[in-house]
């Protein structure tokens, strides 16, 4: 086994270990920990996180890559070590190989036969031409009319595993926080139905294709997981490079006023005149016209693809800074006229110290809000720019890959409805949970919200 | 009030300058007339002369910003910046990659994105303020909760399935209109009823709440209570007092929009088949034909501006406080 970091592994651990250390920092600050304990007093907020969470789980074993050793043919005794031209992460071994089983084409959820008719042989050696039976669906049934049966026989041993496995996490959970004033029992219910979902997907996907299968023959249920890495890491990512521009020049361009507020002002608008989807397309387009004429610059496809999508991040990042920049600017501009700013000024304070010391943290609560806001938008927007053509590279699993490849599926006769279904389902879970979440950040962290609870 | 407007107009000269460097470097510097001619070739490993062949086919073959070669004010004009990009100014876009006329071609098709983005508008705020206003009348009580839950709800549907499934519904299963498609002469209607459906259902979340938000607002205030105490009804408090004074941030998100509506939805266009700038933008950027793009890019940015400056005009007719100067 050989470790293969890609630049966006290496980036979204940087930036946990970042947004956790940042989080442990405002964990002193008595007025942010009240704030934040109004958000997890609520049930609903203690879902929503323990559901984003756990994507951001799946995220980052989704992103341990790997090679793995290649066993030498038989016979042949040499002591190099080749490895495998793919690259395996740890949430594959998880899901028990779940995207190794390919079929032939189409199959419909926990189908036993083949979509699509084809020319076979019957028993007799005579040609017919009928549904083929899947290669990796219900091998063990003797008789077909025995799925029910089997399925919910399957289902219950999961269930069982699955509440095993519950107790086994929750418990030490419980032990320790069930004095604790936060509804956590709304977390470990939530936790122990995404555990026990879990290992039933893990389970039955060694015998059927919970989700079906897609034209070209992989497992959808795989895919709409393997999906949840690429939306993480575009939501946090892109967030994370459009926050530097975006609170450095509006906090300069509020506390500086004068030119420095009229350059920042005109890149602003400039920026924001031009349709976003244009100027994200051809910025994409002309990476892509750099990637062709330079194929030598990378390795394996993987890192091609990866390359691809940190530029759709970065470029995502750069492109839409200009709404979170007139939010801080116009705050540092109201901060800056208050008295203790004025005062500061008086004692001599050093501009950096001023803008760290007094302007920065009142504007932290905007900085939250946004990042949580444009994370879903981002989610969204994933799938919509894939549609079009310049999304994340199509041998990069991603909800808008999936939906792009099956647009026209539901016009079959019969309808294909599953590939659809399951990118739906996984991005409306993520992109709910976070909206969700950023609702009640919002109410906790916004002045004009708080204020308005404390009259009433 | 009209100096104001001339004001903001030639402010609006800077940033479109600023819009057309910012494509210029994209399209030009970043990206060398060489790479475009190879890409479009569609080859690897293309000839120089037939890569000088397309350059100047495309009128590509001149220096970015100064020629040394002519003399006097030809330096400076004939290059391929003051070609592709002050051109656009005197709204002369050329041609097309593929040597179509882009005057002519957006000219034509901004009606189908008119008639499609329109109606999709106005329904859209209509139904909007409807739905908030019918909400913020229950607020505090549970309907008002679970109606702002659903409206989340609603808004974490990515725009593509509210149109893959609008499609299969009301086209496919239940047969009531084409699936896609536009014909300009009659039944237009039929293929409009559809797109304008999907637009308004999918902008239901998003809006519901912003308006629910702004009215809420409103609510909160010492007139909406003195209304209160002088025996007026709920729905009179409603429709004569909040709604004109939220009128004020409702256009302010609103009104910018309107001049852009000529621009057409790019998802809406592509999937209904409608012939709109939409999808003229879409099959551009699939057949990388980056005269086209930029050439909307500008358009954008000037009706993005127009939009500002509506806005701003809005305002002194809704609130008689503000005074343009």
């Amino acid at each position: 086994m050989k470790p293969v970091v890609l630049w966006s592994d290496a980036l979204i651990y940087l930036l946990v270990i970042a947004l956790a250390f940042f989080f442990y920092r405002l964990r002193k600050d008595p007025q942010t920990r009240e704030r934040w304990a109004e958000v997890f007093s609520s049930r609903l907020g203690m879902v929503a996180f323990t559901v984003i969470a756990a994507y951001i789980m799946v995220a980052l074993l989704d992103s341990l890559h790997f090679r793995r050793a290649l066993e030498n043919p038989e016979g042949v005794a040499v002591e190099e070590v080749f490895y495998d031209n793919k690259v395996t992460s740890v949430f594959d071994l998880l899901t028990g190989g779940m995207g190794e089983r390919f079929e032939r084409t189409y199959s419909a959820p926990f189908a036993l036969i083949s979509f699509e008719k084809e020319n076979l042989k019957d028993a007799a050696g005579k040609d017919i031409r009928d549904y083929p039976p899947l290669r990796h669906a219900g091998q063990h049934l003797a008789d077909p009319s025995q799925r029910g049966a089997d399925v919910l026989g399957k289902t219950f041993t999961a269930l069982f595993w699955g509440l095993l496995l519950s107790a086994l996490l929750i418990g030490p959970q419980w032990l320790l926080l069930r004095r604790s004033r936060y509804p956590w029992h709304a977390s470990w219910l939530t936790q122990g139905s995404i555990i026990c979902s879990g290992v039933w997907m893990v389970s039955l996907s060694r015998y059927y294709h919970i989700l079906g299968t897609d034209l070209g023959g992989t497992d959808v249920l795989y895919q709409s997981l393997k999906g949840i890495r690429t939306g993480v890491l575009l939501g946090t990512l892109a967030t994370l490079i459009m926050l530097p521009i975006a609170v450095t020049l509006g906090v300069m361009a509020g506390y500086f006023k004068g030119w420095v507020d009229d350059v920042v002002q005109y890149l602003y608008t400039t920026l924001s005149s031009i349709p976003g989807i244009l100027l994200i397309a051809a910025s994409v387009l002309l990476f892509q016209v750099y990637i062709d004429l330079n194929p030598d610059f990378f390795a394996v496809g993987m890192e091609k693809a990866d390359a691809k999508f940190i530029a759709l991040c970065f470029i995502l990042g750069v492109t839409s800074w200009s709404t979170l920049c007139r939010l801080i600017r116009a705050e540092t501009l109201k901060i800056s006229q208050l008295g203790y700013v004025q005062a500061a000024h008086a004692f001599g304070v050093s501009h950096t110290r001023i803008l760290a010391r007094h302007v920065l943290p009142n504007v932290v609560h905007i900085i939250l809000i946004t990042f949580v806001l444009e994370f879903s938008a981002l989610v969204l927007a994933e799938a919509v720019l894939s549609y079009i053509g310049v999304g994340v590279d199509p041998s990069m699993g991603s909800w808008g890959n999936m939906i792009n490849g099956a647009r026209s599926e539901l016009s079959r006769e019969p309808a294909v409805w599953w590939t659809l279904t399951g990118a739906f389902f996984f991005m409306f879970a993520l992109v709910l949970a976070a909206n969700l979440f950023s609702d009640l950040v919002r109410d906790a962290f916004d002045p004009r919200t708080s204020l308005r609870r404390v009259e009433a | 009030m009209f100096a104001y407007i001339v004001r903001r107009l030639l402010y609006a000269i800077p940033i479109l300058i600023g819009v057309n460097l910012l494509t210029f470097t994209l399209f030009f510097v970043v990206n060398s007339p060489d790479d475009m001619a190879a890409s479009q070739l569609g080859d690897k490993y293309v000839t120089p002369e037939a890569i000088e062949n397309w350059k100047q086919k495309n009128g590509y073959d001149k220096p970015l910003f100064l020629n040394p070669d002519v003399a006097g004010l030809a330096r400076l004009t004939d290059t391929i910046f003051f070609d592709k990009s002050v051109r656009l100014f005197a709204f002369d876009f050329g041609r097309s990659e593929s040597g179509r006329d882009i005057t002519t071609d957006v000219a034509s098709r901004m009606w189908p994105s008119l008639a499609v983005a329109l109606p999709t508008f106005l329904v859209g705020i209509g139904v909007n303020i409807c739905v908030a206003l019918m909400v913020v009348m229950f607020h505090g009580t549970r309907l008002d909760r679970g109606a702002v839950f659903l409206f989340v709800a609603l808004m974490s549907i990515s725009y593509l399935f509210y149109i893959i499934g609008g499609q299969f519904l009301v086209a496919k299963t239940w047969r009531l209109v084409p699936i896609s498609g536009f014909h300009a002469e009659g039944q237009v209607w039929k293929f409009l009823i559809l797109p304008v459906l999907v637009g308004v259902v999918a902008g239901i979340g998003a809006g519901a709440r912003w308006y629910r938000t702004l009215f809420l607002e409103e609510a909160n205030q010492d007139y909406v209570r003195t209304a209160r105490a002088k025996g007026c009804s709920e729905l009179t408090i409603l429709f004569r007092h909040i709604l004109p004074n939220a009128l004020i941030p409702i256009l302010t998100g609103v009104v910018v929009l309107i001049p852009s509506l000529f621009m057409g939805s790019l998802l809406i266009e592509s999937f209904f088949g409608i012939p709109g700038l939409g999808s003229y933008m879409l099959d551009a950027i699939n057949s990388q034909d980056f005269a086209i793009v930029r050439s909307m890019v500008f358009i954008g940015s000037i009706l993005y501006i127009l939009g500002l400056l509506l806005t701003d005009i809005s305002y002194t007719w809704a609130d008689p406080r503000v005074r343009l100067s």
